[in-house]
């Protein structure tokens, strides 16, 4: 006994077939014959904030954390933290940032990857702080495309069940 | 380099894996030149971007064992979007160490083996998995930031500063900004319809491209590169060595690389590193990098400029293969490289200087021909096998100062007049790195 999957000359339906029943024969414009399986993968990553945690736990009680430069000659402010300066190598403590900024820049996303694609359409920005020294990129919430500018006032909004996410924290439009 | 080769980029090549992508590259590379045959090579350099996309580690062992170049010593190389231009570079430093005589680059991607967005998944975790990738992971809306900010920059602080309204400045503004970015567009899918190694190569116009599908605002499909197959090759040799397999050699004058932050969010607002024609009073406003330019471009673009002796690229060189992943990233690095100052992007576009002679493109391009960007039609419009990518733009780079791109693409339109110095330019992540090279004409 032996058997062959269906062969299609349009990828289209090579790709329906797979879905179906797992194989296909792709066969081009040369007659060339490819026999194509489905491989599916999955992994769950044992993932480790690491010294970014003090951040992620922060979210979950409603608090913006960044991080200041502990040598008093640079004392950099960090809006995204970072566990060690970048610009003198020195150790940063950690702050609380203020929960009111600005729209540094912005875009309004109408694809995305696949695990984002069902959230399309969403707004990022680029956020920035009175006396902060970098930025933090965020999704901005209850506002569209047509409303959104460079310079707009911004404030924090906090998720109430947080899912220890970047996501645990989002910007609105400022009262 | 003695020779090169690329095949056609292509959505997907169901019927070739990497290795015979690759052998396909190889062999037509080798065939040009009688004398090199694989004893003569003494190693190779071989490029990838992503283990995803193939679910096959170490899968440049395969293309080195596929090829019959086994014991010889090879390494693989991987730097995000610049896989291919640093694979480029690795073959060069390998010859000039005095490691090898001869070095193949070799560099593929398939990525048609995974969906398009799940594609567009795995490229965006070539950004920080803690802070960026888990609010959209997505390149397109990383660029869209990149150059909303820009056009800021550039033209509401700009041509509309006039405009008191300031919601209504920064409309017009990008209207401005998109209307120009899609003249790049224009321009790179209109030289490809001479290059048959494109994937894309199509007549649009401007509106066309504006009124393409909005993937991130304000970038529009056709202002972004898409996914493909493919595999490309570059063979370095000593300069010796050259002269015994070809009388049209080119040889590698300058090589630089730059570096900056993962995340977007951190990039510093400080002072601009100069180009030796620009003065500190031309920047004395400005706050550089932030997201608006690439640091690493401008780092990348110094180190090759100084070691190749040149002081002022856009009268110093003759052509440049550019990075061009959006529409916008080809005009910040018109900057970033020198080509014009900071600010000057979207009036050297206006005034045609990146595009070629003797090309209607549908609009004015009244200084086209002054340094021709992306002749072959870029990654806009040939497509963008990350790994492939740096070196197909060597190979093209290579043809135009050999004078051969009428042989290799059976069609003399995009060849230039007697080139002597060109630049290819490869980019990865936000712009966390970049490299440059610089190719001159190795014979008279």
């Amino acid at each position: 006994m032996t058997s062959r999957p269906p062969a299609y000359s349009k990828f289209r339906d090579v790709q329906a077939e797979l879905d179906l029943s797992g194989a296909a024969i792709f066969r081009d414009a040369d007659g060339v014959e490819s026999l194509i399986i489905r491989n599916p993968y999955s992994i769950t990553y044992i993932h480790s904030y690491a010294e970014d945690s003090p951040f992620f736990l922060g979210l979950a009680e409603g608090r913006l954390r960044g991080s200041k430069c502990r040598k008093p000659k640079c004392g950099f402010v960090y809006g995204t933290p970072r566990s060690h300066c970048m610009v003198c190598g020195a150790p940063t403590e950690w702050i609380d940032l203020p929960t009111r900024g600005r729209v540094h820049s912005w875009t309004t996303c109408h694809f995305g990857s696949e695990a984002f694609l069902k959230e399309t359409p969403y707004n990022l920005a680029l956020v920035e702080f009175d006396r902060v020294g970098s930025l933090l990129l965020v999704r901005l919430k209850d506002c569209v495309e047509s409303d959104l500018y460079v310079g707009m006032p911004v404030e924090a909004r906090f998720d109430p069940n947080p899912k220890y996410s970047i996501t645990d924290v989002w910007f609105v439009p400022a009262r | 380099m003695v020779t090169g080769g690329v095949t056609k980029f292509a959505k997907a090549h169901p019927a070739m894996d990497f290795r015979l992508m690759v052998k396909r590259a190889y062999d037509y590379a080798l065939k040009g030149i009688p004398g090199l045959t694989a004893d003569r090579i003494d190693g190779s350099r071989i490029s990838y971007f992503s283990d995803h996309f193939s679910r096959q580690l170490k899968a440049a062992s395969m293309v080195q064992d596929y090829l019959g170049l086994n014991p010889k010593g090879s390494v693989r190389i991987e730097w995000g979007g610049a896989t291919g231009g640093e694979c480029f570079q690795a073959a060069y430093e390998a010859v000039a160490s005095g490691r090898m005589d001869v070095c193949l680059a070799a560099g593929y991607e398939t990525m048609s083996r995974v969906p398009t967005w799940k594609g567009n998944e795995f490229i965006a975790l070539a950004s920080d998995t803690n802070f960026d990738f888990p609010l959209g992971g997505f390149y397109t809306g990383y660029y869209a930031l990149m150059v909303v900010r820009h056009i800021y920059e550039y033209l509401r602080l700009g041509k509309f500063g006039h405009v008191t309204d300031e919601r209504e400045a920064q409309r017009l503004a990008i209207a401005e900004g998109s209307r120009i970015m899609s003249k790049v567009s224009v321009k790179n899918h209109l030289n490809a319809l001479h290059n048959p190694y494109a994937q894309y190569p199509k007549r649009l116009t401007v509106d066309d491209v504006l009124r393409s599908e909005m993937i991130s605002y304000p970038l529009t499909r056709e202002q972004i590169c898409t996914m493909s197959d493919g595999a490309a090759v570059a063979v370095l040799c000593t300069e010796q060595r050259a002269k015994e397999f070809t009388d049209r050699p080119v040889r590698v004058t300058g090589v630089g690389c730059g570096t900056d932050t993962m995340r977007l969010a951190d990039r510093p607002f400080g002072k601009v590193p100069l180009m030796p024609h620009e003065k500190a009073k031309d920047y004395e406003e400005l706050r550089y990098p932030g997201v608006h330019s690439f640091r690493a471009g401008r780092a990348a673009g110094l180190e090759a400029y100084r070691m190749a002796g040149i002081s002022n690229p856009n009268t110093e060189l003759d052509f440049i293969e550019l990075h061009d992943a959006y529409a916008s990233s080809e005009i910040q690095t018109y900057e970033d490289l020198g080509l014009c100052k900071y600010g000057e992007g979207y009036d050297f576009v206006e005034r045609g200087d990146p595009f070629l002679s003797g090309i209607d493109y549908g609009f004015p391009t009244p200084q086209a021909g002054a340094i021709p960007v992306n002749p072959s039609g870029g990654l806009i419009a040939c497509g963008h096998p990350v790994g492939a990518t740096g070196l197909m733009q060597g190979v093209f780079a290579f043809w135009q100062l050999q004078g051969t791109v009428p042989k290799h693409f059976g069609d003399p339109a995009l060849q230039l007049d007697r080139p002597r110095r060109g630049a290819i330019h490869s980019h990865a992540g936000t712009g966390s790195s970049v490299t440059v090279s610089i190719l001159e004409r190795g014979f008279r």
